[in-house]
């Protein structure tokens, strides 16, 4: 068997040098750690472009204190944010979040560190590729970020980009779409690596139906990663076909700006994007989620002491999930005027997957029933990520119906909606992820009270930002206003929420600080562990922490499904997978 | 270190890494070329005027390319064939006929751009040309990727058959299977943009 070699090298230190060891390695954990680092700095940028917009929005129009004159000239003379600068910010901040930030740490960081080990796999089955993907990603975001100093800045256009703006908008724009192409090829690459490694890597004994839950959410994230993104890629490069060669896929004919009709041929349509984008965007949306229930149900799991409550189910939720998600993306268009025929389609496809979504929801919710629970700091995160989860999923029913989506739909309703899913829903996962895998990655443990404090803070200043948007949008508040509304008189009753939104984004940003501390300090002075600090019968448990190149020192085999936590008869409460007794 | 099923086959899938590998980059290619098409679709069904592909396209070229294509899968086959049968020498030949008649496509392709653009024909002229430059210019750049493949695999690449022939034989395989999905997206793109 080829597992015999890997033992050899599981043991030894090969020297490969400083640069193949940390820069271009090719070992699944460094590059996970990579990618686990890289984004939380995305992460940290995008919500710093927001907090500079929370200004912008709470005082309209008053100089920006301490940066200010740091944003330079043209972006904000005297301190004073331009229209122009705070749709660059607008923009920047979705795409960052979204493409840099939550997708690279749930499937770049998470997805890589975690899934060869629990499926007992020596490393990805293209450590090569998945170097690659890595910097890849890595050239996308330093094209984002670059792009802010062309002239006019960077993209502007929304993180949805729509055209006509964005075909006419400044060169901001193309870096966009370059950056994309940069990461639509990272996420192909590591999609494809992820698909091959589970299906050919499992251990000997790893059926699919022993897979732990965090491995399928991969697997189907995967799919939706390799099926979703090329249709964006199409789009992306129509819409460079129009802004560099002169083309007119997107612009219909006779299109007027700035009292001028555009010289370009025509004949072309702005729905198209809309529709290539949606197709793409609506599984993002999953791809966004997915791996954060991942990782939720693997922390209950082992916080309950108790097996999941009907793994099967969340399993076959979950591809059907995948399977729909194809199916629904004009739910975000019924604005365009489409058809009832068409409109009823999407109508009915989108109360259909909120189905899985629902079974989900409450599998993880009845699997904490009659558990003795450990409050851990990961365990604290993922129980939040139910109720925030479950705001984030009840609201977006009446956007997935036209009747009610119509006047909501561009308000900050939807703002609320879909943050609510995803900050203190996959965010928060995210973050329950980093303290139950740190001890693996570092073999040392995160502090429980600054956990706890980053935690209850967190927590508290979330719902203060995005519970208030809800109210916004329904009293009809248009979202991208560079005022946050203070023109519109129909925006004058709710407009004091502003500053309420700002003041907790700030503190938000404060309640970061101790989870930034105990992160660095950690690593080095946190509290050393063995392999298996939580008591957990995965197999990334069953390694040293952390585990050396190639995993596992000897082969593993495996005898059981994923949970098996507190069965009658064993010695300890849990049983690992690769536990023969 | 030694990742399992890079060159042998593993029982209960039935293949090894890069073939799976390779099957769902094409089904990711798919959607890019199936994206493309959807466009192409939508974009003519909501045209006031289309003018036939025939009238301003040159099919007696596009007829000879498509015959340059097929025989440039065939003798793809037949390379990976002559590997499989443990025949080096006839693995260069076929693999360099192969390169050769993807020279000989992207020429032909070269000279029907040129004459577009000596007849003021750009992409920005109307939306037909716009997307037949944007699907054959596509289409274009992923015959270069296997071009380049191939060459890999003919020269400095092929070091690998005298240390792992197995490992090289299939790199053929998959290098192969991409190339007839090239060959594939030219079928569909030669009717619907030139006889439709
Ligand atoms: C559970 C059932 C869900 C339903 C029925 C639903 C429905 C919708 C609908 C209809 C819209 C479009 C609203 C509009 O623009 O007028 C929307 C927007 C959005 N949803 Fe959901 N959603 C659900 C879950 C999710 C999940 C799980 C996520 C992601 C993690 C998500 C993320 C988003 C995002 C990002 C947008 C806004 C995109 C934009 O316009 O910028 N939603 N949702
Ligand atoms: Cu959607």
């Amino acid at each position: 068997m080829t597992q015999s070699t890997s033992v050899e090298h599981g043991s030894g230190h090969e020297s490969q040098g400083f640069w193949r060891t940390y820069l271009f390695s090719q070992d699944h954990k460094t590059i996970g750690i990579q990618y686990a680092i890289t984004s939380l700095l995305f992460l940290l940028f995008g919500f710093t472009l927001m907090m500079i917009m929370r200004w912008q929005l709470a005082y309209p129009g008053q100089p920006i204190p301490l940066i200010g004159k740091f944003l330079g000239e043209a972006n904000a003379p005297d301190g004073i944010m331009l229209p122009e600068f705070y749709n660059q910010l607008g923009a920047m901040h979705g795409t960052i979040m979204i493409f840099l930030g939550v997708v690279p740490l749930g499937v770049g960081a998470f997805g890589n560190f975690v899934m060869p080990l629990q499926i007992g796999a020596p490393d990805m089955a293209f450590p090569k590729l998945n170097m690659m993907s890595y910097w890849v990603y890595f050239a996308g975001g330093v094209t984002m970020l670059g792009s802010f100093l062309l002239p006019g800045g960077a993209a502007n256009s929304g993180w949805t980009s729509y055209p006509p703006l964005s075909d006419i908008a400044t060169i901001g724009q193309t870096a966009w779409l370059i950056g994309m192409f940069f990461l639509i090829t990272s996420s192909l690459l590591g999609s494809i690596n992820f698909i091959v490694t589970i299906v050919q890597l499992r251990a000997p004994g790893m059926t699919f139906m022993r897979l732990p839950f965090f491995v399928w959410a991969q697997l189907v994230t995967s799919f939706l990663l390799l099926l979703a993104f090329p249709p964006l890629e199409a789009a992306a490069c129509l819409q460079l076909m129009d802004r560099l060669a002169g083309t007119s896929f997107f612009l219909p004919s006779g299109l007027v700006v700035s009292g001028q009709v555009v010289q370009a041929s025509g004949g072309g349509s702005p729905l198209l994007w809309q529709h290539l984008f949606w197709f793409l965007a609506h599984p993002e949306v999953y791809v966004l989620i997915l791996p954060a229930m991942g990782i939720v149900a693997e922390i209950i799991a082992n916080n309950t002491r108790k097996p999941l409550w009907s793994y099967r189910s969340l399993v076959y939720s979950t591809l059907f999930l995948g399977f729909m998600s194809f199916i629904v993306w004009a739910h975000h268009m019924y604005i365009t005027g489409m058809g009832t025929t068409l409109g009823t389609f999407f109508q009915v496809t989108t109360m259909i997957i909120s189905i899985p979504s629902v079974v989900i929801l409450a599998v993880l919710i009845v699997s904490l029933w009659g558990g003795s629970i450990r409050f851990t700091t990961p365990m604290m995160f993922a129980c939040a990520f139910l109720p925030m989860f479950g705001i984030g999923g009840l609201t977006g029913l009446p956007l997935g119906l036209a009747p009610t989506d119509i006047p909501l739909h561009d308000t900050y309703y939807v703002i609320g909606h879909f943050h609510y899913i995803v900050a203190p829903g996959s965010i928060f996962a995210l973050f329950a992820g980093v303290y139950y895998w740190f001890p693996k990655a570092t073999g040392r443990r995160m502090n429980d009270t600054l956990g706890k404090i980053h935690f209850w803070g967190s927590l508290i200043c979330i719902n203060t930002i995005f519970m208030p948007m809800f109210i916004q949008g329904l009293a009809g508040v248009s979202r991208r206003l560079y005022d946050g509304g203070a023109q519109y008189a129909h925006a004058q009753g709710v407009l004091s929420l502003n500053l309420v939104m700002s003041v907790a984004a700030w503190s938000l940003a404060i309640f970061q600080i101790p989870f930034i501390i105990n992160f660095f300090v950690s690593i080095r002075k946190g509290k050393k562990v063995g392999d298996n600090p939580w008591d957990a019968t995965t197999l990334e448990w069953a390694t040293s922490s952390p585990p050396p190149h190639g995993n596992f020192i000897r082969p593993v085999e495996v005898y059981r499904g994923p949970h098996e936590y507190s069965v009658p008869g064993a010695a300890r409460d849990f049983l690992p997978q690769n536990d023969p007794a | 270190m030694n990742i399992p099923y890079t060159s042998e086959v593993r029982p209960d899938t039935g293949v090894y890494n890069a073939k799976l590998g390779i099957w769902l980059f094409l089904a990711s290619e798919v959607m890019l070329f199936g994206g493309l098409f959807s466009a192409y679709i939508f974009l003519r069904t909501g045209a006031a005027t289309w003018p036939h592909g025939w009238e301003i396209l040159n099919i007696p070229l596009a007829t000879t390319n498509t015959v340059v294509l097929i025989s440039s899968s065939v003798t793809m086959v037949m390379a990976w064939a002559s590997l499989a049968g443990g025949n080096f020498a006839r693995f260069r030949r076929f693999l360099g006929t192969t390169v050769a008649l993807g020279v000989a496509f992207l020429a032909i392709k070269g000279m029907e751009y040129g004459m577009k653009f000596e007849h003021g024909l750009f992409p920005a002229t109307n939306t037909f040309l716009a997307i037949y430059f944007t699907l054959t210019g596509l289409h274009g750049l992923h015959v270069i990727g296997g071009m380049i493949v191939n060459v890999y695999l003919l020269g400095p690449g092929s070091k690998m058959w005298r240390k792992d022939p197995q490992r090289f034989t299939n790199r053929v395989e998959v290098a192969g299977l991409y190339w007839h999905f090239v060959d594939l997206v030219w079928i569909f793109l030669f009717p619907v943009l030139y006889l439709l």
